[in-house]
């Protein structure tokens, strides 16, 4: 073996079967500490993320400037000396009128900004309760994280759509209401969620490094605990709403959502059923149904790459 | 397309020619991470990649599997398997091959099979699913593989599953895993580096034996050169990206010529002998001790009916930390060496015994020691990843015990920060950065930093160098001499590696299953009489020397004690099983008297000292 030592210093590396390969040097030079890893991959949604990020962009604007550019507003009549109802689209009703001879796309325009306002605002809240007490049962003994936990057990088990149904019968059906209960119901689902991701974060070192300093829990919670909880939540977010969406669709529909003449996606929907049965005319029912698929699908896709890029399995980018 | 062989004939499974592999940076411009690689793999052939982390031996490695990780993606060059180049295909056309031709080994087994399935089912599912073999006759291979592997009971072992078998077993059936589909090339990524020595023998002689008896190619990435030394035929010298040298294993390990090889060879750690540690000053010595521990008894699982845990850990451990001095505690995982670490901190709160700090009995919990108490007793963790959290600035992690403990804010804790960065040998900048922009070894220092700034008097270290790399390591301990010659810091010292812990301490502690086996000064510990466990633990630090993996596992000790695991007993000595000089009848069924000599030396063992050579 020590003849091929006389390799001469710098012989050409493809040698190796055997040989000795050494890499030119220069005396003077220091080998330092190597930077661990490499530089993340920047941010760049797919083009399934940048269609989603699309349909989000273009319902935001909708539902922030919606009365602006709404041709009609919620409740006038494109052609009000006419018995019009249900009118296939044509100039004057872009998408046709509906069961009340009201213009469907102004109708889609206004109803944007409810059902979105309603569903981020309950979305809001959901969070809100949901990782305050998260979180807390979290960081709490485990008594008082059981007694928490278990009570929200309770909440969970009890079907979503039901649990509003018989609260919106009780109160009576407002924008508020619908809100306060959408609100609670996602919370113990947050809640669950938060819990976990907490617990994941409690037991990491640097949390049991600044209990053995001393710290006291809000200074966990807040500082330690929070901005690394932040991310994943932030991601969640954007599914829960998707959730949100269609059970505030789903009640509206079911006629204990927003209530007439107020427009809002899942009540068109259930108002202009009435077009499939005469045959007039389906972009009543299949516009707004539309406009709730392009939504959440959207948000689904967005939040896809969002996820992907902040830890998703590695097996699924094998 | 077919050039499986090159022109002097030989058979060549894998070739990265001119490899470049490189990342894109968030401005767009291209950032290099291998920068043209050449090396061969030939048939029944181990090649070690060997380099700091950082240098790119995995990201080559994987490059056999035509994979790279994500943000990064080959620039130019050629990675051939089987003569067909990979690094222009896409994921679908490199599936077929992956599995069969060329099989994956990761670091850890236990993240990589699937804790709900039956062993076996995991171990044959890759030749099974790409077609190669039916499961009968995948069956057949694995239990070949087991026999050969020298799995204990190989017939039932695949009806397991992975928890129920131990770490260097479990290491072993991934070797099955990636050997069942009968692949040209194996590429194992520092399968050994992550056990303790004595399962790391057993793991490399099974690899070792099985590789040959195969007949397949294997690429080997490690740090470690003792490692490399006992199972490379061929070895391949990286630093950022680079070839720095590269040879057969007998002139790489000899006669090194590049200035890096040879740095490599230096930090290597000398062989754990008496007389080599540093000695330690004695200007900083008290009457009292910095920390005791005086009959510590501790566990987990809730405390039982007789106020003892109800998975008792540590028995009756008794140590003295003078001031400015280095107790190394020592033993395989699961010996209860981080345990009685936590028992000191306060994180988990004994059940007899107790904590002094300058002769004053210390509360057990931590919520109950006072914040004096507290900034005295710092605790540095194994893995700077975990220990720094991730979303604030250097500035605030080291920043926050000045503020907590001292009161210091604005320009005093500034300027004290960046003394602590220069304490511990880094640029003041680093201050804004985040703990993800920093190496390993970076990481260790921060870590160190925060416990430093404290100003505390006894520093726990809970196996501070094992996650580093031989050279990074070796920084870190010179840093921590320098330290305890400047402040007068007492350290407790964690580690499962002797060597680290020979050259640096004092005193050592031999843990094994919660009970003291032997403790000393460094000096009695490593000389005659040794406790059998000590003595095991001694033989199996790898040296690096070719050779020395087939004698390592002829002696008495090796034979009888190295597959053992570590497990707790409620009577007898706990090392009865893996011992050569047990006495049956005696050993499994009285707890073994503490024999000390006049020096101050225990040894806990049914044998006279005299006995014990």
């Amino acid at each position: 073996m020590s003849s091929t030592f006389d390799t001469p210093v710098g012989a050409h590396p493809d040698r190796l079967g055997g040989d000795h390969y050494v890499a030119p040097f220069d005396d003077n030079v220091s080998f330092d500490e190597l930077p661990d890893a490499p530089p993340k991959a920047r941010f760049r949604l797919t083009t399934t993320g940048k269609i989603g990020a699309f349909f989000v962009i273009f319902w935001l604007f909708v539902a922030v400037f919606g009365p602006l550019i709404a041709p009609y507003g919620e409740n006038d009549l494109p052609f009000p000396d006419a018995y019009s109802e249900f009118q296939v689209p044509q100039p004057g009703a872009w998408l046709g009128t509906d069961v009340q001879d009201r213009d469907i796309l102004s109708r889609i325009i206004y109803g944007a900004g409810r059902t979105i306002g309603i569903s981020v605002a309950a979305t809001v809240i959901a969070y809100f309760i949901g990782v305050v007490l998260g979180i807390g049962a979290a960081v709490s003994s485990p008594k008082v994280d059981m007694v928490m936990s278990r009570i929200n057990d309770a909440f969970l088990s009890l079907p979503t759509i039901m649990l509003g149904l018989v609260v919106v019968a009780a109160v009576g059906s407002s924008i508020p209401v619908l809100i306060l209960t959408a609100g609670f119901i996602y919370a113990s689902i947050v809640f669950r969620l938060a819990r976990a991701i907490g617990m994941e974060i409690m037991v990491m070192d640097f949390v049991e490094a600044a209990k053995a300093r001393g710290e006291g829990r809000w200074w966990i919670i807040t500082r330690e605990i929070w901005p690394n909880a932040a991310m994943p939540l932030i991601t969640d977010f954007g599914l829960r709403l998707i959730y949100v969406i269609l059970f505030v669709s789903s009640l509206s529909f079911l006629g204990l959502g927003v209530q007439p003449p107020q427009a809002d996606w899942g009540s068109m929907v259930r108002d202009n059923l009435g077009a499939l049965q005469y045959g007039a005319s389906i972009v009543p029912v299949i516009a707004p149904a539309l406009a709730i698929a392009t939504l959440t699908v959207g948000i689904n896709l967005v939040v896809d790459d969002v996820s992907a890029q902040s830890g998703g399995k590695l097996s699924n980018r094998l | 397309m077919a050039q499986q062989t090159d022109r002097t004939g030989d058979d060549i499974v894998f070739e990265a020619r001119d490899l470049r592999i490189g990342a894109v940076r968030e401005d767009g411009s291209e950032l290099p991470i291998v920068k043209g690689v050449n090396f061969k793999v030939r048939r029944g052939e181990v090649v070690a990649l060997i380099g700091e982390s950082g240098s790119g031996k995995t990201t080559i490695s994987l490059s056999a599997l035509g994979y790279c990780k994500p943000g990064l993606s080959f620039t130019g060059g050629e990675a051939i398997l089987l003569g067909e180049n990979l690094t222009n295909k896409t994921t679908d056309e490199l599936r077929p091959s992956r599995g069969i031709n060329v099989a994956y080994l990761a670091q850890s087994a236990a993240a990589t099979f699937n804790p709900s399935i039956r062993i076996n089912e995991q171990v044959t599912e890759s030749p099974v699913l790409h077609g190669t073999k039916t499961q009968a006759e995948a069956d057949e291979k694995a239990l070949a593989l087991y026999h050969a592997l020298e799995l204990p009971n190989p017939e039932t072992i695949g009806q397991r599953y992975p928890h129920q078998v131990s770490g260097g077993q479990l290491q072993r059936l991934m070797a099955a895993m990636a050997l069942c589909g009968d692949p040209d090339l194996l590429v194992l990524d520092e399968p050994t580096t992550a056990l303790d020595v004595t399962t790391q023998i057993e793991v490399l002689k099974a690899f070792k034996k099985v590789i040959k008896e195969e007949g397949a190619a294997a690429i080997y990435v490690t740090h470690d050169l003792s490692v490399v030394a006992q199972i490379a035929d061929h070895i391949v010298v990286l630093y950022s990206g680079e070839v720095e040298e590269a040879g057969p294993t007998d002139v790489i390990i000899n006669h090194p010529q590049h200035p890096y090889t040879k740095r490599l060879m230096a930090a290597i750690k000398p062989l754990p002998e008496a007389g080599q540690g540093e000695v330690s000053s004695d200007e900083h010595l008290r009457d009292d001790a910095a920390l005791a521990a005086v009959g510590i008894n501790a566990g987990y699982g809730g405390i039982g009916p007789n106020g003892e845990a109800n998975i008792p850990v540590l028995r009756d451990i008794n140590v003295a930390i003078e001031r400015g001095k280095t107790v190394g505690i020592i033993g395989e995982s699961g010996c209860g060496k981080s345990t009685l670490a936590r028992v000191f901190a306060g994180l988990l709160p004994q059940t007899g015994g107790d904590i002094l700090l300058h002769g004053d009995t210390l509360p057990r919990a931590v919520t109950d020691r006072s914040r004096e108490q507290l900034q005295k007793v710092q605790f540095v963790y194994q893995m700077a990843d975990t220990a720094l959290n991730p979303r604030q600035r250097i500035r605030d992690i080291i920043g926050r015990p000045l503020e907590f403990y001292m009161g210091l804010r604005g320009k005093a804790k500034r300027a004290r920060v960046e003394g602590l960065l220069e304490m511990v040998e880094l640029p003041v900048q680093f201050a804004d950065r985040y703990p993800h922009e920093l190496s390993g070894g970076q990481k260790q220092r921060i870590n160190l930093a925060r416990a430093l700034a404290a100003e505390p008097e006894i520093v726990l270290c809970d196996e501070v160098t094992s996650a580093l790399d031989t050279i990074v390591g070796a920084n870190v301990i010179d840093l921590l001499t320098r330290l305890r010659r400047e402040t007068g810091v007492s350290f407790v010292f964690i580690s499962h590696d002797l060597s680290t812990v020979s050259s640096f301490a004092d005193e050592i502690v031999v843990l094994y299953a919660g009970r003291v086996a032997e403790q000393g000064s460094t000096d009695s510990v490593l000389s005659p009489p040794y406790h059998p466990y000590t003595k095991l633990l001694i033989s199996s630090v790898p040296e690096t020397r070719i050779g020395w993996l087939e004698e390592a596992t002829e002696t008495s000790e090796a034979r009888s004690g190295i597959s053992g695991t570590v497990q707790l007993t409620e009577k007898g000595c706990p090392f009865f099983e893996r011992c050569p000089l047990a006495i049956a009848g005696t050993c499994d069924e009285i707890a073994p008297p503490r024999r000390r000599d006049n020096a101050g030396h225990i040894i806990e063992c049914h044998r006279e000292l005299s006995e014990l050579g």
